[in-house]
């Protein structure tokens, strides 16, 4: 009988879930059983209980998936009147503004897409609003991903699927965003044109294969097209798959907590809970997008007219997620090697395919490069808090910051008109900030980490305050603190520290040891067992003394 | 760090005690949170009948003014109703699995992401069968030459795609890349409405934009894009006192009229703010600034050579004409462009 927890034997959710008992049989039981009569149904199924931890930022990988399968239902929608064709024609549609104009024939669809179609119009700005939110999604989703440790060992290959899709994701975005043909579009191409022609050496040879000759011609909008609705759909589809296979397999992380451990997960089973919730997820995601479509106009491609490569909008941006590289093409100085008869453009190769590379190779291996520093090859399933790793959260807060100043560089003529300086100075700043505000950024937020840590420790030891102002014989005020409960005070302490790699047996280099002890330095050592008895002993008098207590609990363990 | 390693200050508690619900102790409360989840889900058919209303009664171009805005009301409606009924269907699932699904947490177990060492041992033992029985370790051209065979079959799909475009050879790029469709005695005519420009036409601290003649007759065939993005200049003067020319460059301007290209040497956008005090033309995708004053050399920003002057003359009637092409590729720099012929400063 396929009573549904009985699927799989084995399951360790069995021991705490039993099926209701009420039933003699599942009324399921006809249908099941002749589905897996076929084809094994129960074990293809395997564990539909399958427990699944609740965080709310575990929800930004689903909202990345959601949005990619609304950007597969809407761009189904689009291609059954877009035509990817760059032959002019005299555009004959509805929008009077552009009649008699000659313009291609991608950008005549579009246009009927957007005026003949009901809800064409809906559609084409769910789906630019959904390519938003994916790669919004996308980026935040690997974001927690690397400030909570959850790349570390046995996650790498899924980080890496994961910078995968994050690079692919930006393609197809470019990709769709150039199909319309229009202004802005054509003047995107116009860049990518210029990017591909100063890779040295076979930079020509790339800009004719991929333009089919000299830009624009006639050719890159249908290429681009089925890169957009084939090519990389289809890479993005099989590595989602893999991405998730893999999650179900490693099964999800979970934050630390009363009994949760690396060998246990607690959470809700997939059946009937995360059907609901994840389904109910999908469509808040779908009605927020529709909606967004609804009331916020997105890409009005007919105010900017048909492309025109002797025509610019002023302050003409990219989608925000290429503004990192708009800002390094930008203010990059103008270093160009003129070499016997050749150029070698180091002034547009370095800040565009150079960044690019950068970016995502920095991603890619930043897994082995952390496990390499700390020496640690153990598997993890709980969550670090990013405060327990300052150097890792550092390190992620730096790139964030060095991505921001390029990001802002993408917008220096808008710097330089609010802020009323010369673009010239707002372009030398950027320059030096791109390399210092990281430092920064990375100093600080490593302080942060070490204060938030020590606050950590003065909780435990000190219990939280209790909003209760006491004074004592002498006159004095201090506020009563309450002893934690051991639920929180073990959340607190749980965590490993990182410490520095010390040579035993093995030969550990030069360089690996001095990045281990940068890595591991100035962790505020956690209280010891004995601190904790001793203060749990003290907690009574606790608030009597309130007013000696030393406020920064300093590494020595203070606990009076 | 296994567990075990770990040095553990507080005792693990063990899982927390699971706290009822408001909606598991009051059947009330329950009842209420029931109703209103059905009730959202009745909503969901309204709006839809709503969005077909909208879809065939509101004509394409009927406007919406809300909040001051203009929206337009087809759009507007289909998207608003069927938005909220998506988003109702949303809400109801997770108020469903929140208030009414037993929320009790369970416990699952994980395992080693590894197999277990019996399973691995076997899959090590059953490949060593393997590879004896497909005799490759005795004969062991076979597995070379299947490898090379197999790396051989990647040359035909790689080579494949050579006709993916025309071969940049330094043939093909004379014709392409390397030239324009001016050349000499091409009229300037203003871009968009195609006057033939005069002389006269224009006063001291003017620009215009501005097409070869000959760009028209492309205009029905695939090389016109091509060739507008090459060939589109802009024609200012300015008061031959205030400017810097070259003695090689005497002759190829008409009375302080020059002639530039207007694709920016940087990656290529079309250049077009003019600051008529300095002479400055400055790109506005990424700031490249241009001294039109001085062979267009660059003045700041990402751009490493000056932008490609355009010789011209007059013709019998008076009108602006090319003496030729440019006399160095114009547009975003490629590896076999021969950079040493543009314009530097100080050239003479
Ligand atoms: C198409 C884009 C993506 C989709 C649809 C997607 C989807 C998801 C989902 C639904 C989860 C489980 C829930 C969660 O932890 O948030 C997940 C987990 C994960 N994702 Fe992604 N993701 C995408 C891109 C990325 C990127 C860009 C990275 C990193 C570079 C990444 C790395 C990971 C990792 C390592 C996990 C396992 C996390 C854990 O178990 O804690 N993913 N992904
Ligand atoms: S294209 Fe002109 S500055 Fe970049």
């Amino acid at each position: 009988m396929a009573k549904p927890a009985e699927l799989n034997p084995d399951s360790p959710a069995l021991e705490v879930k039993t099926p209701p008992t009420s039933r003699e049989t599942s009324k399921l039981a006809g249908p099941v059983t002749w589905v897996d009569d076929r084809i094994g149904l129960a074990k293809l199924a395997g564990n539909i209980r399958k427990v699944f931890p609740d965080h709310w930022s575990f929800l930004l990988g689903e909202i990345a998936l959601y949005s990619f399968i609304i950007l597969l239902l809407t761009g189904v929608f689009l291609t059954i009147w877009f035509k990817p064709s760059m032959a002019e024609i005299e555009y004959a549609g509805s929008y009077a503004l552009l009649r008699d104009v000659r313009m291609s024939e991608a950008f005549a669809s579009t246009l009927n897409i957007s005026f003949d179609i009901r809800g064409g119009l809906l559609v084409r700005q769910i789906h630019h609003w959904a390519a938003m939110l994916f790669v919004a999604a996308m980026t935040a989703h690997m974001l927690r991903v690397f400030f909570t440790g959850a790349f570390r060992k046995p996650r790498e290959l899924n980080w890496i699927i994961g910078v995968g899709l994050f690079s692919m994701g930006l393609v197809e975005g470019f990709a769709g965003y150039s199909l319309p043909d229009d202004l802005l579009s054509g003047t995107g191409l116009r860049f990518v044109d210029g990017l591909i022609r100063s890779i040295p050496l076979i930079g020509t040879w790339a800009e004719f294969f991929v333009f089919g000759g000299e830009f624009p011609g006639t050719l890159i909008i249908p290429r681009l097209y089925m890169v957009h609705i084939l090519l990389i759909p289809g890479l993005l589809l099989g590595l989602i798959s893999a991405h998730m296979a893999l999650l179900v397999y490693h099964k999800h992380t979970h934050w630390p907590g009363p009994g949760r451990t690396n060998r246990n997960i607690q959470g809700y089973p997939f059946f009937p809970i995360y059907v609901a919730k994840a389904g109910g997820f999908f469509f808040i995601v779908f009605g927020v997008t529709v909606l967004m479509g609804a009331v916020f106009q997105i890409n009005p491609v007919w105010l900017y007219g048909p492309y025109n490569p002797s025509q610019v909008t002023a302050g003409s941006q990219p989608d925000w997620y290429m503004g990192f590289v708009e800002g390094a093409i930008r203010i990059m100085p103008n270093w160009e090697w003129h070499l016997g008869h050749t150029t070698w453009s180091w002034n547009v190769f370095l800040p565009g395919v150079g960044l690019m590379g950068l970016l995502f190779t920095g991603l890619a291996l930043y897994p082995f490069i952390e496990a390499w520093i700390t020496g640690d090859t153990s598997e993890h399933h709980l969550l670090d808090r990013p405060r327990n790793a300052p150097v890792r959260t550092g390190i992620g807060v730096a790139g964030m910051a060095c991505y921001a100043m390029f990001w802002l560089a993408g917008g220096n003529d808008i710097l330089a008109t609010q802020f009323h300086v010369s673009l010239n100075a707002v372009t030398y700043f950027m320059r030096v900030a791109v390399f210092v505000v990281p430092v920064l950024a990375f100093i600080v937020t490593k302080r942060i980490c070490l204060s938030l840590q020590r606050a950590d420790k003065e909780r435990v030891l000190h219990g939280s305050e209790s909003n209760i102002i006491v004074r004592n014989p002498e006159g004095g005020f201090s506020e009563a603190h309450v002893p934690l409960s051991q639920e929180e005070a073990y959340t607190l302490t749980r965590h490993p520290q990182p410490k520095a790699l010390v040579p035993n047996g093995v030969k550990v280099g030069r360089v690996r040891q001095t990045l281990s002890r940068w890595y591991a330095d100035g962790q505020v050592p956690k209280p010891t067992a004995a601190e904790v008895a001793e203060a749990e002993h003290h907690g009574a008098i606790e608030g009597g003394e309130g007013d000696e207590r030393v406020l920064e609990g300093s590494d020595s363990g203070d606990a009076h | 760090m296994s567990d075990k390693e770990l040095d553990l200050p507080v005792p693990d508690p063990g899982l927390e005690e699971h706290p009822p619900r408001f909606t598991d102790v009051d059947p009330a409360a329950a009842d209420r949170s029931y109703r209103q989840i059905v009730a959202m889900l009745a909503a969901v058919p309204v709006l839809v009948i709503a969005f077909l209303v909208v879809y065939f009664a509101v004509p394409r171009d009927a406007e919406l003014i809300l909040f001051g805005s203009t929206f337009k009301m087809q759009t507007t409606l289909l998207g608003l109703t069927a938005g909220f009924a998506t988003l109702l269907i949303g809400i109801a699932a997770i108020a469903w699995a929140r208030s009414l699904m037993s929320d009790e947490e369970i416990v699952g177990e994980r395992h080693g992401a590894a197999s277990p060492p019996e399973a691995r041992e076997r899959v090590l033992a059953d490949l060593e069968i393997g590879i004896d029985a497909s005799a490759i370790r005795r004969r062991k051209l076979l597995g070379t030459g299947m490898a090379g065979a197999l790396g051989m079959m990647l040359l035909p799909a790689v080579v494949s795609l050579a006709d993916l475009g025309p071969w940049p050879t330094a043939e093909e790029r004379a014709k392409t890349i390397e030239k324009t469709i001016w050349a000499e005695g091409v009229r300037l005519v203003t871009d968009v409405t195609n006057v033939p420009l005069k002389a006269t036409d224009l006063v001291v601290g003017q620009l215009v934009n501005a097409q070869p003649e000959n760009l028209e007759h492309l205009e029905d065939s695939a090389e016109y894009q091509i060739a507008k993005a090459k060939a589109s200049i802009i024609v200012v003067r300015m008061d031959p006192n205030s400017i810097k020319i070259p003695e090689s460059r005497r002759d190829w301007q008409v009375d302080g009229i020059l002639c530039y290209s207007k694709i920016c040497t940087h990656v290529g956008c079309p250049i077009s703010l003019w600051e008529q005090q300095t002479h400055h033309l400055l790109c506005p995708c990424h700031q490249s600034t241009f001294d039109l004053g001085n062979s267009g050399v660059v003045v700041f920003g990402p751009a490493a050579r000056s932008l490609p002057q355009l010789p011209i003359t007059t013709d019998a009637q008076g009108y602006l004409v090319a003496r030729g092409d440019f006399t160095v590729p114009v547009g975003p720099s490629f590896f076999e462009r021969d950079s040493l012929k543009d314009f530097q400063e100080g050239d003479r």
